[in-house]
């Protein structure tokens, strides 16, 4: 079983795209049939991912040092040669178990929250289609392979969010994905495009080799930073960062298991797992690494502090998602493979189980968005209510819950890139320092806001008096329970002690293993801040010791500057309509007048010429006899003036 | 005495008076009058030629006599076209000739 999959993990990606076929070609009027086709497949590739996780950790060292590749060639000319195929290693191994997981819970847990939609094969249709794009992204050899893969999966987070098209929030929120994320995968495109020029090659394996020795290439250090910072356009579009991050809170008009699926678990995290499987590249020039820690540090901030005021359930995990991503690239950016993957693993458990709970919430409560509708959910929906706390403790990173482990890895890899280690070496460490500062600011604003919600939602009375909350039902119910086990034991294979240190630090990496010992200090600062975030939320949300509305008012500019998501929907408008528009404008004008102007002017000139020349064609025989006889007179006496050979004749038009 | 160089002035100046009239009259009957002066001047020529260069043939002679004759069928032709123009435009005028123009 295990050989089989590892000699055939193509199957992984391609089940879901016979699914989706399936769907698509036969089985849509049948919704039940469609749902258990994609259900099936996903689950046979889920077996399949497991047993490749399995395969791998049995293989250890072989697995990490020399990847399994197989593959076949796409098309080759002279200097280009692209390759089709998998490669198989303990990065792309832990993401395809946690894609075929997540994916398989977010099918089942569909079954119920879909009940009765319409587009309810469709909507199958479209996860097994997402399925396959972000598998054969995963598993992809070469970077082009990984951009078709990339798209694929940028068109179906654009046919989710605006699965439910009649809604006019749904459509344009659709196309601000779309349209956002595709500005950030030009410069990806550019990117690939330079790192073939340069280097001749886009295979994963070869670039690892041949972009440590750049200068042999003819590229100075300066030039590859460049060509980092481009390539890091993609995965800022894709994976939200700052400032491209505006299209992800937005998507949330996607059914709910969308967003648990793509916009928080798997495909936002693309952007993270592309910068990890180039590694190599922004690892050679210490500039790109700043850059990208910075962005990420930067971006989990700013989304932090958004999240914070924010009043819909969907928009908070939103915003909390993005402030997520950016600590995923904080810790690429700090140069560790290991955490970022851990943190991805364990942010898809606990973020899609919030995800799914927050669907189970809004099922409950008919879509309403607001959270100050909700309040004292708990004792009608106590399955939720309970992995939803398990989800907010693994996220604010409290003991033993899975986010401890992965946060506090982060803390600690930035920790030995600063100053503050005081082994650190570069000339990027104060940087780092500062870095250190907000990621544990982050943490403590995380866990004040998820509580924030939690406490809300949960707590207190209904205040919606209207409504009435229910349970869901156990399609919906299972995944939830699933994902609260993960989100506690998840973190535990990142546990320092377990196994003589083979842990997961030990098959997910890049160079060379490294035990990371327990910083106590970090763990119990970090603790410390979850604890006054959680205090604080306990405070004002729960014990109702300090009014919110009262502290909002205290601190109105920087309440209103959250609330309103520091303008920068804002101010993209004003810039698209001012000076976008403008260049448009001025760009028109260059074309109504002189490129039209060139076309146009041609004509005008013939018609005129034409309009002189016309009075010539008199319509009178008689003129034109007088200009032939005219004619002949002139030959005439050329002829008379001139040699009569019959070479000259013939220059005249006559002779033989 | 007379020799061909008489003759050619003289079917020389025939022709301009021919060239003339086609050219400058308004009447079409007048300009196919002319015409017919033009051919003369044409037959005066090749039977002048033909009587002075080479007396022994009498290619020129037989040519006049078909001119002659092309001349005629010619004419009839156009008196009909005059005609059937008229019908059509209640003149003769060649000024009210210009259909062709643009």
């Amino acid at each position: 079983m295990i050989e089989f999959s590892l000699n055939n993990a193509w199957l992984i990606p391609f089940l879901p795209a016979v699914a989706f076929a399936l769907i698509v070609l036969v089985l849509r009027p049948l919704p039940r049939v469609s749902a258990f086709v994609s259900i099936t497949c996903i689950l046979i590739s889920f077996i399949m991912a497991i047993s490749i996780g399995i395969g791998v950790i049995q293989g250890g060292e072989k697995f990490v040092e020399e990847p399994f590749k197989k593959a076949v060639t796409w098309f080759s000319m002279s200097g280009l040669k692209i390759e089709m195929g998998f490669q198989i290693d303990p990065t792309s191994a832990m993401m395809l178990f946690v894609v075929t997981l997540v994916a398989a819970l977010v099918q089942i847990y569909s079954i119920g929250y879909m009940h009765g939609d319409k587009g309810f094969s469709v909507f199958y249709a479209y996860l097994s289609l997402f399925a396959m794009s972000m598998l054969g992204l995963v598993i992809a050899p070469n970077l082009l392979q990984m951009f078709v893969f990339w798209e694929l999966v940028g068109l179906c987070s654009y046919l989710l969010i605006g699965f439910w098209w009649y809604k006019y929030s749904a459509r344009e929120a659709a196309k601000k994905a779309f349209i956002t994320t595709r500005t950030g995968d030009f410069g990806l495109l550019m990117g690939i495009l330079l790192l073939q020029i340069f280097f001749g090659t886009l295979d994963l394996q070869e670039l690892a080799v041949r972009i440590p020795n750049f200068t042999e290439y003819g590229l100075t250090a300066g030039a590859l930073t460049l060509i980092a910072a481009i390539l890091f356009l993609g995965p800022i579009g894709k994976s939200g960062q700052f400032p491209l991050h505006v299209w992800l809170p937005d998507a949330m008009e996607g059914p709910t298991p969308v967003s648990a699926l793509i916009h928080a678990a798997t495909m936002v995290v693309a952007g993270v797992y592309l910068v990890g499987r180039t590694l190599f590249l922004f690892k050679t020039v210490p500039g790109a690494m700043a850059f990208v820690a910075f962005m990420g540090a930067f971006t989990a901030l700013f989304a932090a502090s958004i999240a914070i005021t924010q009043t819909e359930m969907k928009k908070i995990l939103a915003y909390s998602t993005v402030s997520q991503l950016g600590y995923m690239m904080l810790a690429l950016g700090a140069g560790s493979l290991t955490a970022s993957m851990f943190h991805l693993m364990t942010h898809a458990f606990f973020k899609a189980l919030m995800f799914l709970g927050a669907g189970s919430v809004l099922h409950a409560m008919h879509n309403e968005a607001d959270i100050w509708k909700y309040g004292g959910l708990k004792k009608y929906m106590p399955i939720t209510y309970w992995t939803f706390l398990i989800g907010c403790l693994a996220i604010a990173g409290i003991f033993p819950f899975a986010g401890f482990f992965s946060k506090d890895l982060i803390l600690e890899v930035v920790w030995a890139n600063s100053t503050l280690s005081g082994h650190a070496h570069g000339p990027f460490q104060g940087l780092y320092t500062l870095l250190f500062i907000m990621a544990s600011m982050t943490a403590m604003m995380t866990a004040f806001y998820m509580f924030r919600m939690f406490f809300i939602c949960f707590h207190g009375e209904l205040r919606d008096k209207h409504a009435h909350p229910h349970e869901s039902p156990f399609s919906m119910a299972m995944p939830l329970v699933v994902l609260g086990i993960l989100s506690v034991v998840g973190g535990w294979v990142g546990w320092p002690g377990l196994t003589e240190g083979k842990a997961f630090g030990y098959f997910v990496r890049m160079g060379e293993f490294e035990i990371v010992h327990a910083n106590w200090t970090l763990i119990i600062s970090s603790t410390v801040l979850a604890l006054i975030g959680i205090g604080g939320a306990i405070a004002i949300y729960w014990k109702n010791a300090i009014s919110h509305e009262e502290l909002a008012k205290k601190f109105a500019p920087l309440y209103k500057l959250s609330f309103n998501k520091f303008y920068v929907d804002e101010l993209y408008l004003w810039i698209i309509h001012n000076i976008i528009d403008g260049i448009g404008r001025a760009l028109w004008w260059v074309d109504m007048h002189i490129v039209d102007g060139v076309v146009d002017g041609v004509a005008k000139t013939t018609k005129v010429l034409g309009s002189v020349f016309r009075r010539v064609q008199t319509g009178k025989m008689q003129h034109y006899a007088l200009v032939l006889f005219a004619g002949v007179v002139v030959l005439v006496i050329i002829m008379s003036f001139a040699d009569t050979s019959v070479a000259s004749l013939s220059l005249l038009g006559g002779g033989r | 005495m007379i020799g061909l160089n008489h003759f050619l002035v003289f079917s020389g100046t025939l022709f301009c008076i021919g060239l003339f009239g086609a050219l400058a009259k308004r009447s079409a009957i007048a300009i196919l009058m002319g015409l017919e002066v033009m051919l003369t001047a044409v037959n005066i020529n090749l039977v002048a030629i033909s009587r002075y260069v080479t007396p022994e043939y009498l290619v020129g002679q037989v040519f006049a006599v078909f001119v002659i004759a092309v001349a005629a069928a010619e004419v009839a032709v156009g008196l009909a076209l005059i005609v059937a123009i008229y019908r059509n435009r209640i003149s003769v005028n060649v000024e009210d000739f210009d259909w062709l123009k643009w």
